[in-house]
């Protein structure tokens, strides 16, 4: 296998937020992203998918190590401090580099 | 006796506090919403096509003011008697402008019930008075800031599910006329009130997961939740005599004047104005007044309706 290595970013964030946050991540150069439904707990306390309010979401973006500290930095400044947000980053091995 | 829909709210209640297992599918919480909006839109629509609309501008233009006013009005309370920050106070007082379809609901089946009719523009009104009170609540928070991003606010308002659905179900019942209807009727007619029994078990599930913030956030939210309805019930019958509505379209003003937003306002404001903490007007606008509405309020403005109307009209 000819594998490459790209940045995978987890993100998990409130429900509410979806329409901004991936707007930001567009124009930061991600060329795509994938968003599942999720719940669980956390440091603003039970958040259950039931409804919008209190849902929450998981995004995924596999992109280059370059778009991955921008997008990071951007997140950090502009959405820690009054959202609900955790953000994690791994090292993925993808098989098209050119879509990423 | 209690309506059978409030003892299914009291259900969702109690198994909540009790910390039951039971969960709807948010899919089917979806469903049931949308089916409700657009059942309060098509009734509203089959009853418009048999009217001229000359007379829905000034009332479309009082709704939308009352819905300025309750904000407004709301705002000075909580920065200065509940000494909310001012994004807290602002957000707030937006939900308390702005509308529960849900309450709307329980309201229509329980005017229903008693035979009362109300005026076929009511949900045109209940999705205009669902805007206003944001934009006077960013306004409030924020004034009039460079980075609000305002074309994704305006978008969110607009387009958003309740407005989509109420308007497309006015218009499409508009367009179709109560024959063209009848064979969806036994979806969206006939189900109603056990749509809204589903609706209602959710939403005592919601309730009883806002009692531990309300906690939180202690007795002054508690007193608001309560008051400001009470208020606001009182500004809405006058709005509705003075507008001609019937004692049930009263009815129908006093109860959207009362009732506090939980869907549309809570997404805007967490967008619009971000450092204001979504759990205390959750908790205030679930946790309280919705259930305060639902149990005592809509009898309540029932009679002030009618008491209103004997009072000015006679």
């Amino acid at each position: 296998m000819n594998g490459h290595t790209r940045k995978l970013l987890t993100i998990v964030t409130e429900a509410a937020i979806e329409g901004i946050l991936l707007e930001d991540l567009q124009r930061l150069g991600a060329h795509g992203y994938t968003i599942t439904d999720a719940r669980g707990r956390g440091a603003r306390g039970v958040r259950n998918s039931a409804w919008e309010a209190s849902g929450n979401i998981r995004v995924e973006v596999v992109c280059d190590a370059a778009t991955a500290e921008k997008i990071i930095a951007h997140l950090h400044a502009n959405y820690y401090a009054n959202y609900a947000m955790i953000l994690f980053v791994s090292d993925v091995v993808v098989l098209r580099p050119e879509k990423f | 006796m209690l309506d059978p829909i409030i003892l299914f709210f009291l259900l969702g209640l109690a198994a909540g506090l009790l910390r039951s297992e039971l969960r709807l599918p948010a899919a089917v919480y979806e469903l049931v919403s949308i089916l409700l909006l657009l059942a309060i839109g098509l009734k509203g629509g089959i009853e418009l096509s048999r009217q001229p609309l000359g007379q829905l501008v000034p009332q479309v233009l009082g709704v939308m003011a009352m819905g300025c006013v309750l904000t407004l009005a709301g705002f000075p309370v909580l920065r200065y008697l509940g000494r909310f920050k001012r994004a807290d106070a602002a957000s707030i007082a937006a939900h308390y402008g702005s509308v529960s379809v849900g309450t709307y609901a329980v309201a229509l089946a329980y005017l229903a019930g008693r035979q009362v009719a109300t005026e076929p523009q009511m949900p045109l009104l209940l999705a205009v008075l669902e805007i206003p009170a944001i934009l006077v609540g960013i306004l409030l928070a924020r004034g009039l800031a460079r980075d609000m991003r305002l074309g994704l606010v305006l978008h969110e308002l607009f387009l958003g599910k309740a407005v989509v659905l109420l308007v497309g179900g006015l218009l499409i019942g508009w367009a179709s006329g109560e024959g063209g209807l009848a064979p969806i009727a036994p979806l969206f007619f006939d189900l109603f009130k056990g749509i809204l029994a589903l609706f209602l078990l959710e939403m005592g599930l919601i309730t009883a997961s806002q009692v531990g913030s309300l906690r939180r956030h202690g007795i002054f939210l508690v007193a608001f939740g309560i008051a400001m309805p009470l208020a606001g019930a009182i500004v809405g019958a006058a709005l509705g005599f003075w507008l001609g509505l019937s004692v049930g379209g009263t009815t129908m003003l006093a109860t959207m004047a009362a009732s506090a937003s939980y869907i549309a306002v809570p997404a805007a404001m967490r967008i619009s104005v971000p450092e204001a903490n979504p759990a205390m007007s959750l908790a205030a606008s679930l946790g309280v007044t919705f259930p305060f509405n639902v149990l005592l309020g809509i009898p309540i403005y029932h009679a002030l309706a009618a008491r209103v109307h004997v009072l000015l009209g006679g």
